[in-house]
């Protein structure tokens, strides 16, 4: 470390900005003493956006008095791709293969905030067949599982805990199997479509979800024996990143941060969707309004995901039915299997189509190219995500695309708290704080 | 304002028959009222029977409270049959002009527990310069949803009583979303805000703020729901609004430097032709579209 000419800094403005240092690693200590010799009481340290524990590229900016934070502010849009504005130049389903990109640890929730809330669009939202539904809550919860499992994860390996990131991705992996197996692809899925699901759940799907289901309760009991009685992970996680009950509604917090104050609130006892009152489990809260108690909040939160998984594997094994809804003006005409050169659409429906139905070819041909159109007006749908709720506000002016598509993503609201549970703190415990909003770029800067 | 379209105009969708239109020019069927717009359009609102107003009283007799002017809202309007945007429109309808209509003034009873949150406002915000009549310009209910237009001006005595009255009670400003209705004369831009009352259960409220083009002036929320804050730099960002009295209006998403608000319906979306194997793609906003 060193003072040097850093070619790839902001050029100074004058002379009150003071020399810039970039750091790349090293220790802290030796930085400190470095700009304590040259009698700066006040450093700027812009941690990212290309910081390791910073979750992708977040950019914080920190004002130092030594080692205490005494202004905090979180910089984003390292990853704005536009998603939103580009929604508006697709129709409505191929907009499900855009929003499942935003927040890219919880792909399926953006995708059924979309498809809901198009659905209320339509008015159809009593005609999804029960058994789309099902699969819906299956995914959903498996993703929250995903969601929760990386978040803890990557929180311990920023602590220097590399083993609760090896045990978080290897338990993560099955469930990305999973997903693999039932939509084709391990993340941004585009599985769930406006009407019910792209297709049924594929032979054997469900006794690998079975097979699963013990061994990743298996491995979160690990991270628990790993973690919760842990007196280092205690010592950096208990206290830190306090934000209470007044901030968490004042900042509009949701998820497991608001729950981590007492707050029983979550959308799916609240304003169910997708049939989430008839399901059994509890919502977890913990009053702590630490980052410790977050992360024993996810953890149980994730037993409970499971408890619902068992329940809809179950109840998806004796409700047979469709996966999409019966109107021939949504339902995407596509049929597919698994053919000789992998999957695609059923070689009975090509043949059908382009053989023996005219009208069956001009559907199809209209459907896919052109898309349905949605009645004028708009609607806003909130679902439950991993990190609290992800709402969905689509405007329709009777098109076959949206004319705007807006989500409310918790992250992006959640990492406003930035400043209220960072100032004040040491630079080391900003790390514990931002871990335990756990937000995820994508999905922030959409 | 808003350019509304004549009186007679809703009959021209709606089926006297049909008891669930009946129930539509009531107004507390929307929903069916905007579904069916995209069926008939091709009825010339101009030509339409007069006589309907009857089919009203069938359904349920009007009463003085009732007596709202229900008229949908007219914010665009589309031409042709299939909406395809370039080589005319072959189908025989390429000068079919269809309007937008988005739905119009609820009547009572708006259902749910929408009457108490319009009545309980009504109450708090007295008989004063912020009366519920000057600062609520319209009241949707669309979809099993709430939306209060609320005047600009008036947008902050609106949320405090939102926020702060017991019987109200919406804590959280859940988001804030611009919209830009390009045709909409004097209200192109909307600030549209998603609020919800923990006390009250999850009752949800949408908020929809109107400011032209030409004086794109929106008061801050912030002071009233600090979660707004970042919401209110990303509208700005992308629309252009100026929320006044906010901390630190900024762009949040876009570089500092950026020209131009990227989500407003005249801002291109970009893009460059991509070839492959001698095709050549071109970028999502010219290709060929029905909309």
């Amino acid at each position: 470390m060193s003072t040097t000419t850093d070619f790839f800094a902001t050029p100074a403005l004058g002379d009150d900005q003071g020399p810039a240092f970039t750091v790349s690693g090293g220790d802290w200590g030796d930085i400190v003493d470095e700009a304590t010799a040259l009698h700066e009481e006040r450093i700027v340290v812009n941690m990212g956006p290309q910081h390791p524990s910073t979750h992708g590229v977040l950019r914080l900016i920190l004002e130092l008095d030594g080692e205490t934070v005494t202004e905090a502010r979180a910089g984003i849009g390292y990853l704005h791709t536009g998603i939103e504005k580009n929604m508006e130049f697709r129709t409505w389903v191929q907009g499900v293969t855009f929003c499942t990109r935003m927040d890219y640890l919880t792909p399926m929730f953006q995708e059924t905030a979309y498809c809901l809330s198009i659905e209320k669009l339509l008015g159809v939202t009593d005609q999804i067949p029960a058994r789309a539904s099902i699969i819906r809550v299956l995914m959903m919860e498996l993703t929250r599982i995903n969601s929760h499992l990386i978040c803890i994860g990557t929180g311990g390996m920023e602590l220097g805990a590399t083993t609760i990131m090896t045990i978080g991705f290897r338990e993560r992996e099955r469930i990305l199997r999973v997903f693999e197996a039932v939509t084709g692809l391990r993340m941004n899925m585009a599985y769930i479509r406006p009407g019910g699901v792209a297709q049924d759940l594929p032979h054997g799907a469900l006794d690998q979800i079975t097979g699963i289901i013990p061994e990743l309760r298996k491995g979160i009991h690990e991270l628990e024996l790993l973690l919760n009685e842990n007196p280092l992970f205690i010592g950096r996680t208990k206290g830190i990143g306090y934000l209470d009950l007044t901030g968490c509604v004042a900042l509009g917090i949701t998820g497991p941060m608001l729950r981590s104050t007492g707050l029983p609130h979550d959308l799916r006892k609240s304003a169910p969707y997708c049939g989430y009152e008839t399901y059994d489990f509890d919502v977890v809260t913990r009053t702590g309004a630490d980052a410790y108690d977050r992360y024993r909040n996810r953890i149980d939160e994730m037993y409970m995901s499971l408890k619902i998984v068992e329940q809809a594997v179950d109840r998806l094994r004796t409700t047979p039915g469709p996966v999409m809804i019966e109107d021939k003006k949504i339902a995407w005409p596509a049929q597919l299997s698994v053919g000789g050169d992998g999957q695609g659409n059923s070689l009975d429906h090509i043949r059908e189509i382009m053989g023996t139905s005219m009208e069956a070819l001009i559907h199809h041909f209209k459907l896919v190219t052109e898309g349905f159109r949605v009645p004028p007006g708009q609607a806003y749908v909130a679902v439950e995500s991993a990190k609290g709720e992800l709402g969905c506000h689509l405007v329709s002016d009777g098109g076959t695309r949206p004319y705007r598509a807006h989500f409310r993503d918790p992250s992006f609201n959640n990492l406003q708290a930035v400043a209220a549970m960072c100032e004040g703190s040491q630079v080391a415990d900003v790390i514990v704080a931002v871990a335990s909003i756990d937000p995820v770029m994508g999905g922030v800067d959409r | 304002m808003t350019e509304k379209i004549e009186p007679a105009d809703p009959k021209g969708f709606t089926d006297p028959a049909n008891p669930k239109d009946v129930k539509a020019q009531t107004g507390d069927a929307v929903v069916e009222a905007s579904k069916d717009e995209t069926k008939d359009a091709t009825i010339d609102p101009a030509e339409a029977p007069e006589g309907v107003v009857e089919a009203t009283d069938i359904g349920r007799e009007v009463t003085a409270d009732e007596a709202v002017d229900s008229t949908p809202v007219q914010v665009g309007e589309r031409r042709g049959m299939f909406g395809a945007s370039e080589n005319g429109d072959t189908s025989g309808y390429g000068g079919l002009r269809t309007p937008i209509l988005f739905p119009g003034n609820a009547a009572r009873p708006y259902g749910s527990y929408f009457d108490e949150i319009a009545d309980t406002l009504a109450a708090r915000l007295g008989d004063g310069d912020t009366a519920y009549g000057t600062a609520v310009e319209r009241v949707v209910v669309d979809r099993d949803e709430l939306t209060l237009f609320v005047r600009r001006e008036h947008l902050l005595a609106v949320a405090r009583v939102l926020r702060d009255d017991p019987a109200l009670r919406f804590e959280m400003c859940l988001s804030v979303s611009g919209v830009h209705y390009l045709h909409e004369a004097d209200a192109e831009l909307h600030a549209v805000y998603h609020l919800i009352s923990l006390t009250h259960n999850g009752r949800r409220l949408r908020l929809e703020v109107t400011a032209p083009d030409s004086d794109p002036h929106i008061p801050s929320v912030v002071k009233v729901w600090p979660s707004a804050d970042w919401h209110e730099r990303e509208t700005w960002d992308m629309f252009g609004i100026i929320f006044d009295g906010h901390p630190a209006l900024t762009r949040i998403l876009m570089p500092d430097d950026w020209p131009g608000h990227p989500q407003r319906k005249d801002y291109p979306l970009g893009g460059i032709p991509v070839e492959y194997k001698g095709g050549t793609v071109p970028p999502p906003d010219q290709r060929r579209a029905y909309n």
